[in-house]
């Protein structure tokens, strides 16, 4: 496995001013991993993602990429290294070829190699269409696939994504989360996202920072195990009393929401939804709506962000 | 990567409206004063027939010219080197810079090195104007050379100053006066004691005019153009020092 490694960070911690923005942060990030860093606004994340990707450098603590200090050998380790910032970086007044072209070079492709590249990530970004466009006048979904093309550029084993899919559209989210999931395949990817959706939709492994701090580290298996039970909404033309819906099997807690819609949290699927079907149909409680409802896992993650609080 | 940054950096002046707009300001200055240099110049010529050890066309136009080209440089360069950092921070484009393998060492040598051919390639332009006078009369090209050289160090460490005030702020126009506000200074700021037993003294050296003058009467001193080599890299090595205090926090 540690042949597989391709970032590890310890104890990295920043101050801006008198608050600390990142506060000893430590983990590791392996090849096929799709890492999401998530957090309300002001977490961190962005902190973090420039930390990583060397264009600030830590107070405190050390990036290794592959076997490269960050600090010691950043030339190096910054090769190893793709990065879309915040706001994708592009100079508008060049096309989009100019750019990528630019940015290829940079990253110490020559010019032939920039070439073949350039034609690759314009296919995968679907780009081929803007390629002679000022990125200036892109929109803003464009604009952020030609950031992302100019963090894959150069095939960098590591990938750091800072909020990629902002702005994008419906079409282009599925697009890119594809693009993303299938990149996490050969490379190591971080993303920072303060949707839990996103993490839901791309990620293998999830790390939920509050307060410049890491809160949870773990797969996204495990994060899903912690909650407690799952909730499903009904509605019901002739509800029974509330006690015939609770004594359903595996139903842990009935909640009335008005209008003969209740809230029904319940353990396992299996024996629950063939029991519900089959009693509102032999009873006539004229069933109506079915929705299964998914902010039992965002549930964990408020808890975890406010937990420290509540608990104070 | 200082190449790729400078031919970057050139295109990018080449694309501005700004960059050509400056150009043609200064061209059209230097040729509306070159003119008068030159009817100056004619009236002058009759009564010099004669005299002894006359100063010659070259010092008569093309020193002056030089001169008043100085002073338009001046006021044109932090026009242009106002943007070189701190408008790519403002359009987060410097990220790109910082997080590429390229030491800041490339950033900043890149970004000079693109505007420094630039701005010689302007000055060039104004060297062209007495050049011209070759076809009528026979110039002293030696001291033309030195008049030129004179103005593209002049211009170089007004270029490398430009550039430090333009990593102190994301605001371009702080910096264009700020550069503006110290070239100044260090024009004026012996003008008290100029001609006066103080003249040698540390103000004196420190002015950046006083040393053009030299080279503008043909004499070349190394000291002259080591105070214009010496000004540039400071400058220079202000800038990376600042970008990668920036870095790390301080």
């Amino acid at each position: 496995m540690s042949d597989e490694l391709l970032m590890r960070v310890e104890g990295l911690a920043r101050l801006y001013g008198d608050t600390l923005a990142v506060d000893n942060v430590s983990f590791a990030l392996s090849k096929g991993q799709i890492l999401g860093f998530l957090g309300p606004n002001g977490a961190g994340k962005s902190t973090t993602l420039r930390l990583l990707a060397g264009v600030l450098a830590p107070d405190v603590g050390r990036v290794v990429v592959m076997t490269s200090d960050l600090l010691d050998q950043p030339i190096l380790a910054k090769r190893a290294i793709g990065y879309l910032p915040e706001q994708p970086p592009l100079y508008r007044e060049l096309t989009v070829d100019e750019q990528l072209l630019y940015s290829a070079r940079l990253h110490g492709l020559n010019r032939a190699a920039s070439r073949v590249a350039l034609a690759r990530v314009k296919e995968r970004c679907g780009l081929t269409e803007v390629g002679k466009r000022l990125t200036g006048n892109l929109s803003k979904g464009y604009r952020q696939r030609v950031g992302i093309a100019q963090a894959i550029l150069h095939d960098p084993p590591i990938i750091l994504l800072d909020e990629p899919t902002v702005g994008l559209d419906p079409i282009q989210l599925r697009d890119v989360r594809a693009l993303i999931r299938e990149l996490g395949q050969s490379h190591g990817i971080i993303l920072s996202t303060h949707l839990l959706a996103e993490v839901q939709a791309m990620c293998s492994h999830v790390q939920i920072m509050r307060a410049g701090r890491l809160v949870y580290t773990g797969a996204l298996a495990d994060l899903e195990e912690r909650q407690q039970s799952k909730s499903l909404r009904v509605g019901l033309n002739t509800p029974p009393p509330l006690s015939a819906l609770a004594d359903l099997p595996e139903v842990e807690r009935v909640e009335e929401l008005g209008a003969g819609r209740f809230r029904l949290f319940y353990r396992s699927d299996d024996a629950f939804h063939n029991a519900l079907v089959e009693r509102s149909v032999r009873e006539n409680w004229g069933l109506w709506e079915l929705t299964p409802e998914r902010d039992s896992l965002e549930r964990v993650f408020v808890e975890l962000i406010l937990g420290t609080e509540l608990v104070q | 990567m200082i190449f790729l940054i400078a031919s970057r950096e050139l295109r990018r002046l080449w694309l501005s409206p700004v960059a050509w707009t400056l150009l043609a300001v200064a061209q059209g200055l230097c040729a509306w004063l070159f003119l008068l240099l030159i009817n100056d110049f004619r009236i002058l010529q009759g009564r010099l027939v004669g005299l002894e050890n006359t100063p010659g066309v070259t010092d008569l136009v093309a020193a002056p010219l030089f001169r008043i080209a100085v002073w338009c440089f001046l006021v044109l360069t932090p026009l242009l080197t106002m943007n070189l950092i701190s408008e790519e921070r403002r359009n987060r484009t410097l990220d790109l810079l910082l997080s590429a393998p390229v030491s800041v060492m490339a950033i900043v040598l890149g970004k000079y090195l693109g505007l420094l051919i630039f701005l010689l390639g302007a000055t060039a332009l104004v060297a062209l104007m007495p050049l011209t006078l070759l076809a009528g009369t026979p110039l002293d090209v030696g001291k033309l050379l030195a008049g030129w050289l004179g103005l593209a160090l002049l211009v170089g460490a007004f270029a490398s100053a430009g550039l430090y005030m333009s990593t102190l702020t994301t605001q371009p126009m702080v910096a264009a006066i700020a550069t503006l506000g110290l070239l100044l200074f260090l024009c004026v700021v012996d003008l008290r004691t100029m001609g006066g037993e103080t003249a040698g003294s540390l103000l004196g050296y420190l002015s950046l005019l006083g040393h053009h003058d030299a080279l503008l009467r043909g004499l070349f001193n190394s000291a002259d153009v080591a105070y214009y080599l010496l000004f540039s890299v400071t400058f220079l090595g202000l800038a990376i020092r600042r970008l990668d205090d920036e870095r790390l926090g301080h």
